[in-house]
């Protein structure tokens, strides 16, 4: 086959590219958009300024990485609610099962995924952190 | 201006120095820059940004390497041998910069009544009339490109180590197989001259307005020494004594630091090199419109011309591939070794019926 041909094909498929608007998004100054069903951090749903779990227990089932933990509790109504709600995101997979098994609504996930830190502990989302996401 | 040293007036001295200066200084910061500008191209060419963090659109990005390389740990290994390991990157570097010593970068200027061509190894001799240079300008370029080639063998050897000594081995091989197909290629062009002068070469293709460069005499001769010299300074596609994936770096495997920085000075230096050279030789050199009314616009044509060679160079680098070893020979030995003596031949027979 003739070889050079393709060489000059090549060479006009470069050229052509130097013109193409480049792809990079810089990051830490121009951000992604998200998906609107991407999986990324969870959020505890609010309703009336509570947490709307009922600490049905269908999440810690479901989950395959095993990373939430609930601890249920009867406040003065007489109404479950989870007194711990904990999720270790080193464990998390991001499957969203937590999200499709919970009956009420309570849990959903958001767009965050920038999830670094410095110290292990603070991989482990407390309920608290996890109604700040609202 | 009365004063002599030597029987030379003292403005040839002062346009000497100057003209080493500015040409050193020039090309340095052209090899600072290439490297942030094949970053760029070739990061475009892949639809990417190329550095854009160090100053505006990363301009300052070569400084920043430079300055980076200069605190690197400086490492020799222990089993080295140390005067070689350390007298290599400087064997790599210095005959890619002495060439420019013979070639011309623009015609006579004058200043203050003295007149100076420009180019280094040269001088405008009053009573003769005429510019004197190095006459066998290109014998020169050919024995410090190959002389380059030294540094890294010996880079190579001196590492003691396997992919270094690999690198080296490949090195010295391509060198050779190369430096026979671009020797042959230029001979068509000496054929044409009738000179090996550098400057007279240049002065030939003045006419026609560029219609007399070599490249449209010779373009077999043209293409095959321009492809060959890539070869030659182990640039892509032909960058087989470094190659990363194969080879670990090849001979600049256990280099680090300032040494390390070295060799890609020369393999960038040598590329501006074989540029100049090429448009020197085919590409009329600093020959262009209105160059006799102003002189200095001749720097200003050469310079565009060794640019666009160079973005030749980082274009082919963002196309091809790396060729496979025996790939390589076949092409250099096989192919423009043959053509290039068919070139000569043919060069000849045109030229003694016409």
């Amino acid at each position: 086959m003739n070889p050079i041909t393709p060489i000059i094909n090549g060479m006009a498929i470069t050229l052509k590219h130097m013109f193409l608007k480049p792809v990079t998004l810089q990051y830490p100054t121009e951000r992604p958009k998200v998906a609107a069903r991407f999986r990324g951090l969870h959020a505890l749903n609010v309703s009336h300024d509570k947490a709307k779990c009922v600490a049905c227990y269908l999440c810690p089932t479901v989950c395959p990485a095993k990373c939430i933990t609930v601890e249920a509790g009867e406040d003065a109504n007489h109404d479950k609610f989870a007194t711990v709600y904990e999720i270790d995101m080193l464990r998390c997979i991001f499957c969203g099962y937590c999200v499709e098994a919970c009956p009420v609504d309570a849990v959903r996930m958001t767009g965050e995924f920038e999830l670094a830190n410095y110290k292990r502990q603070d991989f482990i989302y407390s309920k608290e952190r996890l109604l700040e996401k609202k | 201006m009365g004063i002599e040293i030597l029987g030379l007036p003292m403005m040839y001295y002062i346009a000497m120095v100057a003209k080493v200066l500015v040409a050193f200084v020039f090309v340095l910061l052209t090899v600072a820059y290439a490297t942030y500008a094949e970053r760029k191209i070739i990061g475009h060419m892949q639809v990417r940004l190329g550095p854009m963090r160090t100053g505006w659109h990363g301009l300052l990005q070569p400084i920043a390497d430079g300055v980076k390389l200069f605190f690197k740990e400086e490492i020799i290994p222990s089993q080295a041998s140390t005067f070689a390991f350390l007298i290599a990157p400087l064997i790599a570097l210095i005959p890619a910069f002495i060439t420019f010593a013979v070639i011309p970068f623009g015609g006579v200027i004058e200043v203050a009544g003295y007149k100076i061509p420009l180019q280094i190894a040269a001088y405008y001799d009053t009573t003769a009339g005429q510019v004197f240079d190095v006459n066998v300008g290109v014998l020169y370029i050919l024995a410090m490109s190959s002389l380059g080639v030294y540094g890294i063998v010996l880079a190579g050897w001196a590492s003691n180590s396997k992919y270094s000594l690999m690198g080296g081995l490949r090195a010295s091989a391509q060198m050779i197989s190369y430096e026979l197909a671009a020797g042959l290629s230029i001979i068509a062009v000496f054929m044409l001259s009738g000179t090996l002068s550098l400057t007279k070469i240049v002065e030939l293709q003045s006419g026609m307005g560029g219609f007399e460069w070599y490249l449209f005499k010779q373009p077999l001769a043209a293409f095959i020494f321009f492809i060959c010299s890539l070869a030659e300074i182990n640039r892509t596609p032909f960058d087989l004594p470094e190659a990363e994936t194969e080879l670990v770096s090849g001979f600049c495997t256990e280099y680090s630091s300032m040494k390390y920085a070295m060799f890609f000075m020369a393999e960038y230096a040598n590329m501006v090199t074989v540029c100049a050279l090429t448009v020197t030789l085919f590409l009329g050199g600093w020959n262009g419109p209105l160059t006799a009314a102003m002189p200095l616009l001749g720097p200003v044509y050469f310079i565009a011309k060794v640019y666009f060679l160079m973005f030749v160079c980082m274009w082919i680098r963002a196309t091809l591939p790396r060729y496979r070893y025996d790939q390589l020979m076949h092409l250099g030995w096989k192919v423009f070794i043959p053509v290039a003596l068919v070139n000569i031949v043919v060069t000849g027979i045109i030229g003694y019926f016409i």
